[in-house]
């Protein structure tokens, strides 16, 4: 039976994706006006974020208003409570982006610091995390979804390997210590991104399967 | 613990309840819900025995509270409705009796006369179920001047003042205001402490709120049952999904 309530669940899901798209474009902003040197495209990472932020007001005022009006259940309480909690992990990716397009703007200024596609690889794994995670709560795909939360650990190396290799860098030559720390700031904000990514899967496994995947050491050692 | 095994009631020959095996643990609310139809009240009825002034019921299986079962023959069913008491959907006072005398005539039928014990144990039940205060100044007046939530607290009332051990409630929320729905919610969760409280509501909200254990019936089957929390966040049968969140029903 098709209720009025599956309409406005459908309208729900569309705001959240039309949101998680701009974020996905600010993330792919982010790459290119770090590593094309592009200010242009800096300065729509921070356009499109005015929307983002407009758009997560709109999104916690419907769920608010679903969960009061509607008083959901099962399937629908699961997307409308995961939609509350992946809605700032969007938003938060979002101010990442500017973070790194305003740290981008100072850098295009300087010579590159990294000659290799370290810094490359690390935008583009945080960029396919954050799409997948979307796909995945599209297309309702948990193997999707737990791909996506497997993936954090790669990012992690990669952040780690180049964050050692800054800091070597700067040990070695004082006059590239500024132009690090920018660099250091892009990449722990791109880490965030794909932990927030993590994140999203997770919400995207409670929405599929009703089940908590959140910081699995407390359900292995409960007392701890 | 109330508990039922393979319980299966047929009116007519038409099979109504088709082998329901279902617990009803100490100190739970546990609500039972499903569309019109699906054989919760009757369910609940078969709980003390109703069936019995039933023609052409038949009722096959178990019920046992704490462990002994209701439906041996030797069992009185009067006095298995007193271990089990029960209120309906409408509430249903004797009109022609006062407040105070409703209250007791559980007691009164049971042959208790001391006039202090009954005293006693009215103000008791009355306290109980949360009517004292409203009602203390006119015990002798009559239960039509009481409001239908009040009403159905005298009803408690007259169930309590038998002391029982399981309260089953028939949609007791039906026809009642949200002040008068809370405060029978609220009661419901005093007696929870002492007594096995079983409530049939078509209200999901109400079964997510006040129950700590779900069972959802369809036609006659168990679909399936646990602690309220999980039904209403994460059923496991499709089919109870679909009938909690209104997609058929």
């Amino acid at each position: 039976m098709m209720r009025h309530f599956d309409n406005e669940l459908r309208d729900l899901k569309l705001n959240l994706l039309a949101m998680a798209g701009q974020v996905e474009e600010q993330i792919a902003l982010t790459q290119q006006c770090l590593l094309e040197r592009s200010n242009a495209k800096a300065e729509r990472v921070s356009q499109l974020d005015k929307i983002v932020d407009e758009t997560e007001l709109k999104l916690d005022q419907t769920c608010i208003d679903l969960l009061a009006l509607r008083a959901p259940f099962a399937s629908d309480l699961r997307l409308i409570a995961s939609t509350l909690k992946i809605v700032p992990e969007l938003e938060r990716a979002g101010d990442h982006c500017c973070n790194i397009a305003r740290r981008a703007l100072i850098l295009n200024l300087q010579p590159p610091v990294l000659k290799d596609d370290s810094l490359k690889r690390l935008a583009e794994e945080t960029h396919s995390m954050m799409c997948r995670a979307v796909d995945a709560f599209v297309n309702g795909d948990g193997d999707m979804a737990r791909a996506v939360i497997l993936n954090d650990d790669k990012v992690d190396d990669l952040y780690v390997q180049i964050y050692s290799e800054l800091l070597r860098g700067m040990l070695a030559d004082p006059l590239c210590i500024e132009r690090s720390s920018h660099l250091i700031i892009v990449i722990k904000n791109w880490e965030r991104i794909a932990d927030q990514a993590t994140n999203i899967a997770e919400e995207v496994l409670f929405i599929l399967e009703g089940i908590n995947v959140k910081h699995r050491y407390l359900q292995a050692h409960p007392k701890a | 613990m109330l508990a039922c095994q393979n319980l299966k009631i047929e009116f007519d020959r038409k099979p109504v309840l088709k082998g329901v095996t279902l617990d009803f643990p100490a100190q739970k609310i546990s609500a039972i819900i499903g569309p019109s139809g699906c054989g919760k009240s009757t369910l609940l009825r078969a709980f003390n025995r109703m069936h019995d002034l039933t023609p052409g019921a038949k009722v096959t299986g178990s019920v046992t509270l704490n462990g002994r079962e209701i439906y041996d023959g030797a069992e009185d069913p009067v006095l298995i409705r007193r271990r089990i008491g029960m209120v309906f959907q409408k509430a249903n006072p004797f009109p022609t009796l006062s407040i105070f005398e409703n209250t007791i005539s559980g007691l009164r039928l049971s042959g208790v006369g001391n006039r202090a014990l009954l005293h006693e144990a009215a103000e008791k039940a009355l306290v109980d179920a949360a009517l004292w205060d409203e009602v203390k100044d006119r015990l002798k007046s009559s239960p039509m001047s009481l409001s239908g939530g009040q009403q159905q607290r005298l009803c408690i009332a007259r169930a309590l003042a038998v002391d029982p051990e399981v309260l089953l409630m028939d949609e007791p929320c039906s026809a009642l205001d949200p002040i008068a729905t809370a405060k029978i919610e609220e009661l419901m969760f005093r007696l929870r402490e002492r007594l096995i409280v079983v409530i049939v509501t078509h209200n999901m909200q109400q079964a997510a709120r006040a129950s700590d254990r779900t069972a959802f019936l369809w036609m006659g089957e168990l679909v399936e049952e646990g602690e309220t929390e999980a039904i209403f966040t994460s059923p496991k049968k499709s089919m109870t999904e679909d009938y909690i969140t209104g997609r058929f029903g």
